[in-house]
């Protein structure tokens, strides 16, 4: 069972603001669908290998050239704060 | 124009006796008329849909026709289209206008169709009903107080009303087959990896499949004559032979085996849901099908496999929206992880924070093993089951939902309850497989019921026919909601 201060954690670590309201609401959320999966822990799966893909592909590689054009301008147009081709973000080193 | 097949449509627009932007102007119409009760669309935009019509005008003109050039074709709000607001139903992309066209977006486009509009949708796609969209919750056509189903039932209510003549969809969990069924109209999700995922904003990558609903599986069979094909922008896309999926529609039933599991047919299912299931199987026996007694003994743990895989994904998938680059920024905060955190709780609805956490905890150091590992081993014996039952027949069939279109507002309160509704859907998904969800009949409160058909890898062929059969000697298909538009 997840306490409150394991979702104030996990919500940490997702990098999500809760309020203490949320969080005991999530809390109680969290725990029933955890009950659900809680299945899971019976089935015996020795020997069975974990399945990522249906078709068993590998992971496909291109050749190592740049077939993207430059749209640096159109992509920073996008962001909430930029200047002089960079992205704003509050002071990270002191 | 509202109720032809997108054939008859086709046929019109190359004959000229419509024009693309005649067309486009007539759906856009319904769609102004509509939105008001059905809410199916997020962004619709005139000027654009019939700048794209005009264009498909003067192809046609040249001569220049494929067999959707100048049809309006409504998208899913998760597939970027350039130049056009991409929300995926949240407010974290209120703002966010694509400077890209999505693959499926693009083929589209090459084949002359006109983009209608972006489809309501449940939030980044996580939901059966289509009341987790931050721009409001989408109502069915067949009774404004049910659910149309989710999380494509913008795409679906779209079709189901008439208001769009097709509509693209996806399905990570049974949301192309499950909003067909509560709206009364055919979903095709194909076998994962044959359209790709390129520019469709991505929710748990291993099940997410893009696929297309319509009124017939033979507009069905049109669309994903255009969707599918080999992109190597998407590494999970796989480079297979494309099928004649219009050609071979013709094929008919003679000697199918149609498997039926007995897990698809227990007290859990709903009788107004069973009984036009089985007298669909039934319609099939006398075109000439046989049926086989199969088995899915693990498909009970399917529920919790899928919600650990596809939070554990959609955790991973949704750290990019983080108030940086694009898309929502807090306006008040300290400094940058608070710039993260406020973004995220100020720009994700209740269950994308839901799944956000789950998955976050499923992945954390110590948890690994006993859930995501256990989870893709549990997924394994999941597709094995499938490939038992396809050793004894061709196609299998089922309920594509335990209950018809619930009540909104119903469930909301109860998310396990709502996860266990995706029972018979989701199976399909961790196995990889393509499914459909054709019309049937209707249940309780007159609302509609659909038949799941699920096909071996890449048979879509084979199961569009078998849809086209069904729909040659039934018209449930044909049947549409009064008044909505």
């Amino acid at each position: 069972m997840l306490s409150l201060q394991d979702v104030q954690r996990i919500a940490h670590l997702a990098r999500l603001e809760l309020s203490a309201a949320e969080a005991e609401a999530m809390q109680a959320q969290m725990n029933s669908i955890l009950a659900m999966v809680d299945q899971m822990s019976a089935v015996d799966t020795k020997g069975v290998e974990p399945m990522s893909h249906p078709q068993e592909v590998t992971q496909r590689l291109r050749d190592d050239v740049v077939t993207e054009p430059d749209r640096r301008d159109d992509f920073l147009a996008l962001a909430p704060q930029a200047e002089d081709g960079l992205y704003l973000v509050p002071k990270v080193i002191e | 124009m509202h109720r032809d097949t997108l054939k008859a449509l086709s046929a019109q627009l190359a004959a000229r006796k419509v024009s693309s932007v005649e067309l486009t102007t007539h759906f856009l119409d319904r769609i102004e008329r509509a939105q008001p009760v059905l809410n199916a669309f997020i962004t619709v935009d005139r000027e654009k849909s019939l700048v794209q019509a005009r264009a498909a005008d003067a192809r046609i003109a040249k001569g220049d026709v494929a067999p959707l050039t100048g049809i309006p074709v409504a998208h899913k709000d998760l597939f970027c289209a350039k130049g056009w607001r991409t929300t995926s139903g949240s407010k974290i992309l209120s703002n966010f206008v694509s400077p890209y066209d999505a693959h499926v977006i693009e083929q589209f486009d090459r084949a002359g169709a006109v983009i209608l509009g972006k489809a309501n949708m449940d939030e980044f796609a996580m939901g059966s009903s289509c009341e987790n969209s931050a721009y409001g919750c989408v109502r069915n056509p067949w009774d404004t107080n049910a659910v149309p189903g989710g999380s494509s039932g913008g795409s679906a209510a779209a079709v189901a009303a008439r208001i769009a003549p097709a509509a693209t969809a996806t399905d990570t969990g049974g949301s192309i087959r499950q909003p067909a069924s509560f709206t009364g109209v055919s979903g095709l999700r194909p076998t994962y990896g044959r359209v790709s995922r390129f520019g469709m904003v991505a929710f748990a990558s291993s099940l997410d499949q893009a696929g297309c609903i319509a009124k017939s599986a033979e507009d069905l069979a049109m669309l994903l004559d255009v969707m599918a094909s080999y992109d190597p922008r998407d590494s999970t896309c796989l480079d297979h032979p494309k099928d004649d999926y219009v050609g071979g529609l013709a094929r008919g039933v003679k000697g199918l085996r149609i498997g039926l599991p007995k897990e698809y047919f227990t007290k859990d299912v709903a009788r107004d849901v069973t009984d036009p299931i089985l007298a669909a199987v039934e319609e099939y026996k006398k075109l000439g099908a046989t049926v086989v007694d199969v088995s899915l003994p693990n498909q009970g743990l399917s529920v919790p496999v899928y919600y650990v895989l596809a939070p554990a994904e959609a955790s991973s998938n949704l750290s990019r929206f983080d108030g940086v680059r694009y898309g929502h920024r807090a306006e008040k905060y300290t400094d940058l992880m608070d710039l993260y955190k406020k973004s995220r709780a100020e720009g994700f609805g209740p269950e994308v924070k839901r799944r956000i956490m789950i998955g976050t905890y499923v992945l954390s150091h110590g948890y690994y093993d006993a859930y995501y590992l256990q989870a893709q081993k549990i997924r394994r014996l999941i597709a094995r089951d499938f490939t038992e039952a396809f050793a004894k027949c061709d196609v299998i069939m089922g309920p594509a939902a335990p209950t018809v279109a619930y009540d909104i507002g119903s469930k909301v309160t109860d998310p396990v309850q709502m996860y266990l509704d995706d029972l018979y859907t989701i199976p399909i998904n961790l196995a990889g497989l393509p499914g459909m969800s054709i019309p049937c009949g209707f249940g309780n409160k007159g609302r509609p019921v659909g038949l799941q058909i699920v096909g071996n890898y890449f048979d879509e062929a084979r199961m569009l026919a078998v849809a086209h059969a069904f729909q040659q000697a039934t018209d449930w298909h044909q049947r549409e909601p009064k008044g909505a538009a």
